[in-house]
């Protein structure tokens, strides 16, 4: 047989329509490395004032003083790893779960309303949540919830920690909470498109083989989805940890301690560059809240080492476009 | 048979029928615990989507309330009025929005879609971890920094605030999300759909475009839709690229005014009235695409294969 | 097929309703009327630029939006006015981004210094109006008709470094024996975002207090030693009403709109004073004004003078480039100090006192485009 077969594939302008498309998508990719470099490259450039002066302690320390010029951000990072992570607790199973039910249990009509719905809350402003939060879900959870974790919960060693000390609705909890509640359509709207994704022949084996409806899922169709969740699961992170508006006017905005109850008064580091960046007036420290941001990616990139780290364990999915 | 045999032989029976039955009673203990267990998953799923669902409700509700006051048919076509004047709207801010969110999706799309059939389509393991490694940096990104480095880039070069600048700013929010969720998408094609076209000799991009991408359009246009509605709310990237404006501009080299910027200038004042208008403007973001978004979805309806 | 049908309607109406929209905006031209009284400013120019854009203070935002709505109908000029901040306003008049900046805190030396490479020269400060800042509470004891509460210099710096933690300490209740039976803690509110009015609350508390003025100091944004964090007055305003025993400051505007009660503190003069037009007015009336209008007017003299105000400037390069937009611009900033002053009472704000109108005059005579005066002749009678 010819080495080269007479086929479509092989003619010249079919290599090179070929090659023109690899190229255009390659440099869409490339760009995204550029992007995030270029944005790096010009943090830092406006950062290295402070950087320089602070070095270190920038990361450890807990005063934050713009008047006499002492800048800690520590209390910052703390409530950024707290309330996103936090977050992503209390969204996911949500999310997972809704996702399960309206792909696989409801109608098809049902469903779509369902999703509809729920994807909604995409189109809501973060000013309108960071409202809503101050003025009905910060009063709420004085009211009703926080008693209610502090009796209930409080008393219990260890965990009780989470819960101790007098609330006044604005703190990291309500934070959490609400951050939660912007990223849950997010991990559910992608989740749902993974989760229909999966091929009818993984479930239906499964049935055939006598399992149970919430068996196959289990079994067929959460491993085959599990790698593309945990990526719905990274954006709505991002989302979290880079949240300003809504977090800021429920959590407090307390700088001070560190402590292990979710009723204090915290601060973000997304929510102090937005406080702080339009009113910043000396150099010191416009560069301090420059650095706040490149700090931001620092955890971010951390956050994400790890979950990945979690998911080689786990294995990547079969059946996708790459072996990996 | 002898007696001997006939009673071991009767016994064995009797102890196969007990181990039968045992294992009968075994096999429908675990059946039924198999069928408890999906019961409750069941309701465990419905109650955590009702919840769900109820927390939405719940806001929406809070907003209509609040702001249901506020719209009128001047809200929709007039600009703001100063205070102590009844009526006004936000007009300029709706077309604003609009044409902010029209240029920068035209921007966003096509990098974004592009990024993830490359990802997903050709990229050797390590070139693909670290672009979706670069993509989640950027998606976390607060929105602030993001305006900061538009504003850094394109406001201070051409000495101008300026609604393609905020456009811009608007398309780097939504790169992030099309790119990812458009990428894990196709990452669940199985590869047989793929060989088949290429088994049939047809070329790789036209296997890409024709076979792969029909059959996850409904995904794709989901991620590009909820990236859409994300950037449609954004505040503070708009604050420091497109600035603002009071009154009428389509001109994409000036100013330009934004549905979320007047929330913001409202609900930050004093005045009650101006509250009003704040919750009847997020009211009117809300309802705008949820109808933008429900369109393209009944739109799709029809496109999900069957596999 | 049915869904192509159903994409092109949505399509058409989409592309109906903006062009509905397009036609209404062509019809949104304002009639130019005449404001009785200028006789300065009194219509459209020929060869004045038709927009300009300005950004900065979110404290004067209402007081400027209302008088360039006004003042397109006068002239059919659109300024264009946003609240990004005073920081923001500041770097954008000292980059060229904008037509003029807004700020509640004047710049300091090293800022002026930095803008005159890109500015081409000074950044000069137009007083524009003054604010007052107001200490509010929530107590549920005391109702609308009770007195309102008096603090000293020295109370209200003690509460807010955390000194003062209870409403029945002796120091409260010797000048307010109704917090004799109120055994609460203090809940101490501050602003979580910089702010003009941190700044005048500060600066006020830095002036009275050398505590403060070496723990803590002045700023838009300090590191409050005690209270919580809210994000704008609305933020504070907000907190006050839902969190009861609590305390905070807010702009006059926010705390007549919201009638949140109102404190009065005792001045230099050691009369106890509330903040009203006239008393913030006073503010100004009793100090010495710089040529350059950069100054923080906290616990000024005289009897009637309420102690924590401060104005609020607009920032114009004083070496323009452009005539048509000089033209405009000086023309506004005339009508500002003269004709816009009618505004302020009533929208929260206080009018400038004649004292500051004068020097601000002198300000805009120098602004030059081209080497020459920029304000057009005939206006400054």
């Amino acid at each position: 047989m010819a080495a080269s077969s007479p086929s479509i594939a092989n003619e010249p302008s079919t290599r090179r329509a070929e090659r023109s498309f690899r190229s255009v998508v390659l440099i869409a990719a490339i760009s995204m490395i550029v992007l995030l470099v270029g944005v790096i490259i010009i943090l830092y450039l406006d950062a290295r004032p402070a950087i320089e002066r602070y070095g270190f302690s920038f990361l450890i320390t807990s005063d934050w003083d713009p008047v006499f010029e002492n800048f800690g951000a520590a209390p910052y990072i703390f409530g950024t790893i707290v309330t996103s992570v936090l977050a992503l607790l209390l969204a996911t199973p949500f999310a997972v779960g809704a996702a399960l039910f309206i792909s696989e249990y409801a109608p098809k009509t049902v469903g779509g309303i369902l999703s509809f719905i729920i994807e909604l809350l995409v189109a809501i402003p973060s000013v309108g949540f960071g409202l809503w939060g101050l003025y009905v879900l910060a009063p709420f959870m004085r009211s009703t919830v926080d008693p209610f974790l502090r009796n209930v919960i409080g008393p219990i060693p260890i965990i009780g920690e989470l819960f101790k000390g007098p609330t006044i609705g604005q703190d990291l909890l309500t934070a959490s909470v609400i951050l939660a509640i912007m990223i849950l359509p997010t991990i559910l709207s992608i989740s749902r498109e993974i989760i229909a994704q999966v091929p009818r022949l993984q479930k239906e084996g499964m049935l055939a083989l006598g399992a149970t409806k919430w068996e196959m899922l289990r079994m067929a169709v959460l491993p085959y989805a599990w790698g593309g969740i945990i990526g719905a699961a990274m954006l709505g992170l991002a989302r979290a940890i880079g949240e300003t508006m809504a977090v800021t006017m429920v959590i407090g905005n307390s700088s001070r301690a560190i402590t292990p109850s979710l009723f204090t008064p915290g601060y973000t580091i997304a929510s102090a560059i937005a406080n702080q960046f339009t009113e910043a007036d000396s150099e010191i420290y416009f560069s301090a809240i420059v650095e706040l941001g490149l700090v931001l990616l620092l955890v971010s990139a951390v956050f994400n080492i790890i979950a990945r780290l979690l998911v080689r364990r786990m294995n990547r999915q079969p059946g996708g476009a790459q072996a990996q | 048979m002898t007696m001997e045999q006939t009673s071991t032989s009767a016994l064995n029976t009797a102890v196969a029928a007990t181990q039968r039955q045992a294992l009968f009673n075994h096999e429908e203990a675990r059946y039924l615990r198999r069928k408890a267990t999906g019961t409750f998953m069941v309701g465990l799923l419905t109650t955590l989507t009702a919840l769900s669902v109820l927390i939405l409700f719940i806001i929406v509700a809070y907003i209509t309330i609040s702001g249901i006051g506020g719209i009128d048919l001047a809200f929709f076509i007039d600009t703001p009025k100063p205070l102590g004047e009844t009526g006004g709207g936000i007009a300029q801010a709706i077309l604003g929005t609009f044409e902010m969110l029209i240029v920068g999706a035209l921007i966003a799309i096509p990098v974004g879609v592009g990024t993830a059939i490359y990802m997903a389509e050709y990229a050797q393991g390590r070139l693909a971890s670290i672009v979706r490694f670069c993509l989640e940096l950027l998606a976390s990104l607060p929105s602030i920094v993001i305006g900061v480095f538009v504003w850094a880039v394109v406001v201070r070069t051409f000495h101008s605030f300026s609604g393609i600048a905020g456009a811009i700013a608007l398309a780097f929010i939504m790169i992030p999300i099309i790119a990812r969720s458009v990428e894990e998408i196709l990452r669940l094609v199985p590869n047989s759909l793929r060989e088949a076209g290429l088994a049939l000799g047809v070329p790789r991009w036209r296997v890409i475009i024709g076979v792969v991408i029909p059959t996850v359009l409904p995904g794709i246009v989901t991620g590009i839709v909820l990236s859409i509605a994300r950037a449609a709310g954004e505040t503070a990237p708009l604050l420091l690229t497109s600035l603002g404006n009071e009154f009428f501009n389509f001109d994409l080299s000036k100013p330009m005014a934004a549905i979320p910027l007047q929330i913001y200038n409202y609900a930050t004042s004093p005045y009650d009235d101006w509250h009003k208008k704040a919750w009847a403007a997020t009211l009117v973001l809300v309802i705008v695409v949820a109808i933008f978004s429900g369109a393209i979805r009944f739109t799709m309806r029809k496109f999900r294969y069957v596999r | 097929m049915s869904n192509r049908k159903l994409l092109a309607a949505v399509a058409s109406t989409f592309f109906l309703s903006l062009s509905i929209g397009f036609a209404f905006a062509q019809d949104a031209t304002p009639e130019a009327t005449p404001i009785a009284g200028s006789g300065m400013v009194t219509g459209p120019m020929e060869g004045e630029a038709q927009s300009l854009n300005g950004a900065g203070a979110t404290f004067p935002q209402v007081l400027y939006t209302t008088w360039f709505s006004d003042y397109a109908k006068l002239t059919n000029v659109q300024i264009n006015y946003q609240g990004i901040g005073s920081g923001g306003g500041i770097k954008g008049v000292t980059d060229g981004t904008l037509d003029f900046g807004a700020s509640d805190a004047p710049m300091n030396d090293k800022q002026l210094e930095d803008a005159k490479a890109t500015c081409g020269g000074n950044i000069l400060h137009i007083a524009t109006a003054l604010g007052g800042v107001v200490v509010t509470y929530n107590i549920p004891e005391l109702d609308a008709s009770a007195e309102a509460l008096k603090f000293t210099p020295d109370t209200l710096a003690a509460i807010y470094a955390g000194t003062i933690t209870n409403w029945k300490d002796e120091k409260l209740v010797a000048d307010n024996p109704s917090l004799a039976e109120v055994d609460q803690p203090i809940a101490v509110i501050h602003r979580s975002d910089g702010s003009g009015t941190s700044n005048i609350f500060t600066s006020y508390l830095k002036a009275v207090n050398t505590d403060w003025a070496t723990n803590v100091g002045a700023g838009t944004s300090v590191n409050w030693p005690t209270g919580i964090g809210q994000k704008g007055n609305a933020g504070i305003a907000g907190a006050i009403k839902g969190v009861p025993y609590s305390l905070g400051y807010v702009e006059l505007a926010y705390a007549e709109q919201n009638n949140l009660p109102e404190a009065l503190i005792k001045n230099a003069a050691g009369s106890f004073v509330g903040a009203t037009g006239d008393s913030v007015t006073a503010a100004a009336a009793g100090v010495a004004l710089p040529d350059d209008m950069r100054i923080m007017i906290v616990n000024g003299e005289g009897e009637a003078t309420y102690p924590i105000a401060g104005f609020t400037w607009l920032l114009v390069c004083e070496n323009q480039t452009d005539a048509a937009k000089a033209t405009t611009l000086t023309r506004m900033l005339w009508w500002a100090i003269h004709d816009g002053q009618a505004y302020n009472q009533k929208l929260g704000y206080s009018p400038l006192p004649d004292a500051a109108i004068k020097a601000d005059e002198a300000q805009i005579l120098k602004i030059m485009v081209d080497g020459k005066q920029a304000l057009p002749a005939g206006i400054a009678q």
